[in-house]
Formats: structure tokens, C-alpha cells, sequence
């Protein structure tokens, strides 16, 4: 199928710092009224980016020092809440290629994965020295090495961590597991013959 | 070997191992509704591929459904769109469709329960995160994104690790006024939002073997507010009796044989779990969140917290700026916080039983005034029952807006939402920042017969002293 491999991604990052960040604040609901992912970028964190500029200040997404990062940095629990694959979409769309943050939730883990966005974990220590080497100077480079488990920026590194089985898919370009699933087709007809609740209807 | 009914589940829907390591899973029922699965329907059209086991496809729609008056067209062309958009594909790929007109509508997880399409052993799969909800019949009932909702589409499987299990055991008895609800938020508010991390959660103990099946749902329900993705009880008779008889249920000599393969899905005694934890019935209070995430719950009883009572920095930081967003001091008692709005419904308490269980005290009282009080029963056949027993009236007599089935105020993707700042006294799943429909809008997440409390006295109250809740 030719899905992109991403054994590094680089890119300058955007700190976004708080943790049990979930899905209904990175994407609110009223822009899930759609049957495509195509618009779904404008719609970021768009409650949080209003609510910080009526309050005299700027969110991360639109200050100035950060414009241009494709990489993400966060707090624990990133990610929490409903299903809706409109949050990764919406990251995405908005030009965000990896986050890096302590841990995730579940399902939005497995959708960013699905979707070729890789998510990081990295310690509570490592994720801080990012963030103040980005703060020192937004417009350093970082490399987030997934076959090396690093993240390097600068002349530092700090290791990174990721589920096996999503950090095998990424670095070989396989996240997209539609095309092997439709390969079980035979397989998944004989499971189902010993189920009698699949067999049976129809 | 003994095996839990997790481990006995996944080992019979284990179609095989991909070549990431992950398992295929067969997904022998597959739930869709119309926010999760255009896009997947889109995926499935440019891949030109056709639905794999549509006879286990089933669609209902309910976030946008306007619940003053379901009738078409739509005041909100967009969501006009997407009931259009559910229709054709479902039409165009002979999946069995719960529309507006079938009688049958409903909240997604209150339909596959109600049309006994929800069964013990199973696997079922959703796009919504409140999927666990069907782990109340023994089924592990999972939320997918709608990538996964495309596999499951073209393929009835999905890509998926096994998860650990923790046994969550709850002992004894409940106290007078303690319901579900407040059995789940205590768990959530003990074990953490994120606690359940790579855990299904079984429940189980005295409590749970005595909670109706409606009860069990409302648990299973918040499981993923907790962190677990998966949650569930074991089937028992309960189970069985709830399922007798409803349109997709087996008959005649099948329910007896099905009846006796649920049984033994249940995990075995002696079964060992990935963790246990074990919570006694009677310390479980009436609760209500005061702060921006499901875990942050307290006794109907206590203060509110305050930055001084953190433990670590992370707790003070998050007290912070939930109190910054909930506009409440901290140190005072969450008793007594005015509210301006009082929902009751959702998939986690809009069913028959929640109904009925709050028309018991709400005769003679009436909702205070300045509170907008709306009941929403979670589907047309609850709202039918309801009528049926004049619970709509005694609803309509104390000062609630009675209304037609859908998600309404939970997640503000219909008209019902909250307006600038009100604070809202929800039977719903959710307090995130914003998630009722206004960016400032506050939630404070409770049982039903709180809820009522909480509108007839237009703030915050003990429901057993409100209502005299006795055993």
C-alpha cells in the first residue's frame, strides 16, 4: 500500500501543557457536525485558543514563537475521553506530524496510531527539559527517533518509550492495518461458522 | 485452565495474530450511528469495498437528533446532512437501520440492549466511547475511532491488543440514596481517571449481583471515564431474564442452548486477575463532581476541595484550574451551589428505571424557579413507557420539560446546551471544560434523584434529605 514510514519525525515543537487533556476540549463537539475529516483543522483546541485571547493572553497554537511546529508536547492522559477520531484528525489536519507526551488514553492512542500520528511517551523529567530547551529557544529542532527510542534536540537526548506493536507499525509503515485485515477474510469466516450468534442470523 | 470471561471472549473471536503483533478480532456485533461512520462509509466508497456482515450491522442516530421535536428536515442543515447521509448508507449496504419513525430510536447503547441485539459472550464495537455500556450483559463492548469503524465495515474485525483485567469487587450493601451512579464515580474518583489504562474492568461483589441490569449499564457505561476501554459484569440470571424475550433474542430450544453458553462465559471462580481491588458498598456516598474531570467527585456531604489540600503538585495545579473554570471558591460546601439548569438523560441515566425512580419523590415537588429542568428519556420505547405509567406527567406537573429520545445535553451536538456559564446539575458521563456546549458552561455530574434534588431545590442538595430517601 506504500504508507509512509516514520522511523524519525522532525520538526519544531508546540508546547501545550496540562494534563487529562481531553478530546471534547482538543476538538468540541460542535465540529464533529460533519461527514468528512477534511475541515477539521480550524477547529483545534478552538474553545481553549478563545477563551485564552479573551482572557489578554495567547494559546500555544497561535503564538507566534510556535507557528510552524509540526510536533506536539503535553501533559499525562493526553488525549482522554470520547472516541472521536476527529481529535488525532483534527492535530493532523492543523499540520501537527508526532506528539510527545507522558502517556495517552486509550482509544485516542490507538486512533492517532491508525492514522499514522505517532504519539510518544517520555518521562514526566524528559518532557520538562524539552520544554524549557523549547522555551529557551522556540525554534530548536527535534528529533523524535522511533527505531533509536530517542528524542534528540540540540546535544541532548532523552529516551522515549511506545507500545511495541504500534512503534513496529510506524517505523514500517504498516499503522494502516486494513489491507492485512481484509487478508484474514477466509480466517475471520471460520471464526465466525463457530460462533453461533454470527452464524446463525442471515 | 480457569479464565475470565474477557480471556474466554477474546479467545473465541481471536480470528488470528497480525503481523504487528496485535490480534485480529472478529467483532460478531457492530454498532454505528451517524457522527462515527460517514467518514468510515467514505473510506469504504473510495476503497471500493462492500460491507462484510451486514446482518451484524446495526444503526441508529442519536447525537443530533433535536429532542423538542424529532421531525424532518432539521433546523441545522448540518445535522440534516448526516441523518441523510446515515440513511443512504445504510439503504445502499442493507444494514438494519433504528430510524426516527421505527419506534425503536434511541441512544446507541440504549437500542442494542433493548433489542436483545446487546448478548453475553459477544463482541461488540462501536464508534463512541460509551460502548462498554453493552459490558453489563457480559460482552466486551468497546469504543473504536472511525478508522476502526471502517475495518470492522469491510472486514467485521479490528487490530487490537489484549487488555489485563482488574476485578473491581464491591461488598455489601448500598446505603438509602446511593445509587449506580455513585458507585461508578466513587470507583472512577478511588481509581483515577486514567487508573484503567490497558485494564477491561470486571465488576462484580454483592452489590453488583444485586444491581438490575439497567443499574449494571450505568456502570459500564463510565467505565472509560476511568481510563478502562472495556468494562463488565458477569451474565447471571439477571442477565438471562433481561434478555428473554426481546426481538433479537434467541428462541425456543436456541435460548436454551444460548442461555447455557453464557453461563459459561462467566469467568471462573477461581479464576486470577491482572489486579483486584475491593470497595466497601457502605462507604460509598451520594456523589457529585465539583471540578473538569470525572474523577473529581465528592461526597454530596463534603467541601469542595481547595488548592491547600493537594497532596502533590499535579493535584494542586489541577484543583487550580478547575476551580478557575467551575467559578466555585474551594473550602465550601459543595451543598447548596446554585444551579440554572437540570438534565436528566444520556446513555449513562436515561433509562425506565432511572425514570421511574425519580417520579417516586418528585409528586408534590416542584422545580425552583429560575432552574430550565429537561428530562430526556434515552430512547422512544423509554419514552413510550413512561407515558404508558404517567411518569411523563408527574415530570411535566413538577416543572420538567419532557422531550423525545436522543443524547441532548450530554454533548452538545443538538440544540439542547448549556448557555454562557450556567451550571448544570447532569445525570450524564462528562464535566470536561465546555463539553455541554457552551466553552464556559459548568457541569456537576450526579445521580438522577440528585439531579431532581438539585432542580426542585435550585442548588445543589442531599437528595435523602430533599426527598426523605429511606431504605
Amino acid at each position: 500500500m506504500g504508507l509512509e514510514k516514520f522511523s524519525q519525525v522532525s520538526g519544531r515543537v508546540v508546547v501545550v501543557p496540562g494534563n487529562d487533556i481531553d478530546t471534547d476540549r482538543i476538538i468540541p463537539a460542535r465540529f464533529l457536525k460533519c461527514v468528512t475529516f477534511d475541515a477539521l483543522g480550524e477547529g483545534l483546541f478552538a474553545d481553549d485558543r478563545k477563551a485564552a485571547a479573551a482572557s489578554g493572553g495567547v494559546h500555544p497554537l497561535d503564538d507566534d514563537k510556535y507557528r510552524g511546529a509540526t510536533i506536539m508536547l503535553s501533559g499525562a492522559n493526553f488525549g482522554c475521553g470520547s472516541s472521536r477520531e476527529h481529535a488525532p484528525q483534527a492535530i493532523r489536519k492543523f499540520g501537527v506530524r508526532a506528539i510527545i507526551a507522558e502517556n495517552y488514553a486509550e482509544i485516542f492512542f490507538g486512533n492517532s496510531t491508525n492514522i499514522g500520528l505517532p504519539c510518544v511517551s517520555a518521562t514526566r523529567e524528559s518532557i520538562q527539559q524539552i520544554a524549557m530547551a523549547v522555551e529557551a529557544d522556540p525554534q530548536i529542532e527535534i528529533t523524535i527517533d522511533l527505531e533509536g527510542e530517542v528524542i534528540r534536540y540540540g546535544d541532548e537526548s532523552v529516551a522515549l518509550t511506545m507500545r511495541d506493536s504500534a512503534r513496529d507499525a510506524l517505523i514500517k509503515g504498516r499503522w494502516d492495518t486494513i489491507a492485512e485485515l481484509l487478508e484474514g477474510a477466509e480466517a475471520v469466516k471460520a471464526t465466525a461458522a463457530g460462533l453461533p450468534y454470527i452464524a446463525s442470523t442471515d | 485452565m480457569s479464565q475470565s470471561l474477557f480471556e474466554k471472549v477474546w479467545q473465541a473471536h481471536a480470528v488470528r495474530q497480525l503481523a504487528n503483533g496485535q490480534t485480529q478480532l472478529l467483532i460478531g456485533t457492530h454498532l454505528i450511528h451517524e457522527v462515527t461512520s460517514p467518514q468510515a462509509f467514505g473510506m469504504l466508497r473510495d476503497m471500493g469495498i462492500k460491507v462484510a456482515m451486514p446482518h451484524r450491522t446495526f444503526a441508529t442516530v442519536d447525537h443530533i437528533v433535536p429532542t423538542d421535536r424529532q421531525t424532518e428536515p432539521f433546523s441545522d442543515p448540518l445535522a440534516d446532512e448526516m441523518i441523510k447521509e446515515l440513511r443512504r448508507n445504510c439503504e445502499k449496504h442493507n444494514i438494519t437501520y433504528f430510524d426516527l419513525g421505527s419506534g425503536r430510536q434511541g441512544i446507541v447503547h440504549m437500542v442494542g440492549p433493548e433489542q436483545g441485539i446487546t448478548q453475553p459472550g459477544t463482541t461488540i464495537a462501536c464508534g463512541d466511547s460509551h460502548t462498554s455500556t453493552h459490558g453489563a450483559f457480559g460482552a466486551i463492548a468497546l469504543g473504536i475511532g472511525s478508522s476502526q469503524v471502517r475495518d470492522v465495515l469491510a472486514t467485521q474485525t479490528v487490530s487490537l491488543s489484549p487488555l489485563k483485567v482488574r476485578r473491581i469487587n464491591v461488598t455489601g450493601t448500598l446505603s438509602a440514596g446511593v445509587y449506580a451512579k455513585d458507585v461508578i464515580l466513587h470507583i472512577i474518583r478511588t481509581l483515577g481517571v486514567n487508573g484503567g489504562t490497558g485494564y477491561a474492568y470486571e465488576y462484580g461483589g454483592e452489590v453488583f449481583d444485586r444491581l438490575s441490569m439497567e443499574e449494571r449499564m450505568t456502570v459500564c457505561n463510565m467505565s472509560i471515564e476511568g481510563g478502562a476501554r472495556v468494562g463488565y459484569v458477569n451474565p447471571d440470571a439477571a442477565t438471562f431474564e433481561y434478555l428473554k424475550g426481546r426481538p433479537y433474542s434467541p428462541e425456543g430450544s436456541a435460548w436454551d442452548e444460548a442461555v447455557e453458553r453464557w453461563k459459561a462465559t462467566a469467568s471462573d471462580a477461581d479464576c486470577t486477575y491482572d489486579d483486584v481491588v475491593t470497595i466497601k458498598g457502605e462507604e460509598i456516598p451520594p456523589t457529585v463532581t465539583w471540578g473538569i474531570n470525572p474523577g473529581q467527585g465528592i461526597s454530596v456531604t463534603e467541601n469542595v476541595p481547595q488548592p491547600a489540600d493537594a497532596s502533590s503538585d499535579d493535584e494542586r495545579q489541577s484543583i487550580v484550574e478547575a476551580l478557575e473554570y467551575m467559578k466555585l471558591p474551594g473550602g465550601e460546601p459543595i451543598k447548596g451551589t446554585k444551579i440554572d439548569v437540570a438534565f436528566l438523560g444520556s446513555c449513562t441515566n436515561a433509562r425506565l428505571s432511572d425514570f421511574q425512580e425519580v417520579a417516586k419523590y418528585l409528586k408534590g415537588h416542584r422545580v425552583a424557579d429560575g432552574v430550565k429542568a429537561i428530562a430526556v428519556p434515552g430512547s422512544q420505547i423509554v419514552g413510550e413507557l413512561c407515558k404508558g405509567l404517567g411518569i411523563d406527567q408527574v415530570f411535566r406537573d413538577a416543572g420538567f420539560e419532557w422531550r423525545e429520545a436522543g443524547c441532548s445535553m450530554c454533548l452538545a451536538m443538538n440544540p439542547d446546551k448549556l448557555v454562557g456559564d450556567q451550571l448544570c446539575a447532569s445525570s450524564s458521563n462528562r464535566n470536561f471544560k465546555g463539553r455541554q456546549g457552551s466553552p464556559t458552561g459548568r457541569t456537576l455530574l450526579m445521580s438522577p434523584v440528585m439531579v431532581a434534588a438539585a432542580a426542585v431545590s435550585g442548588a445543589v442538595a442531599d437528595a435523602r434529605e430533599v426527598f426523605s430517601v429511606k431504605n
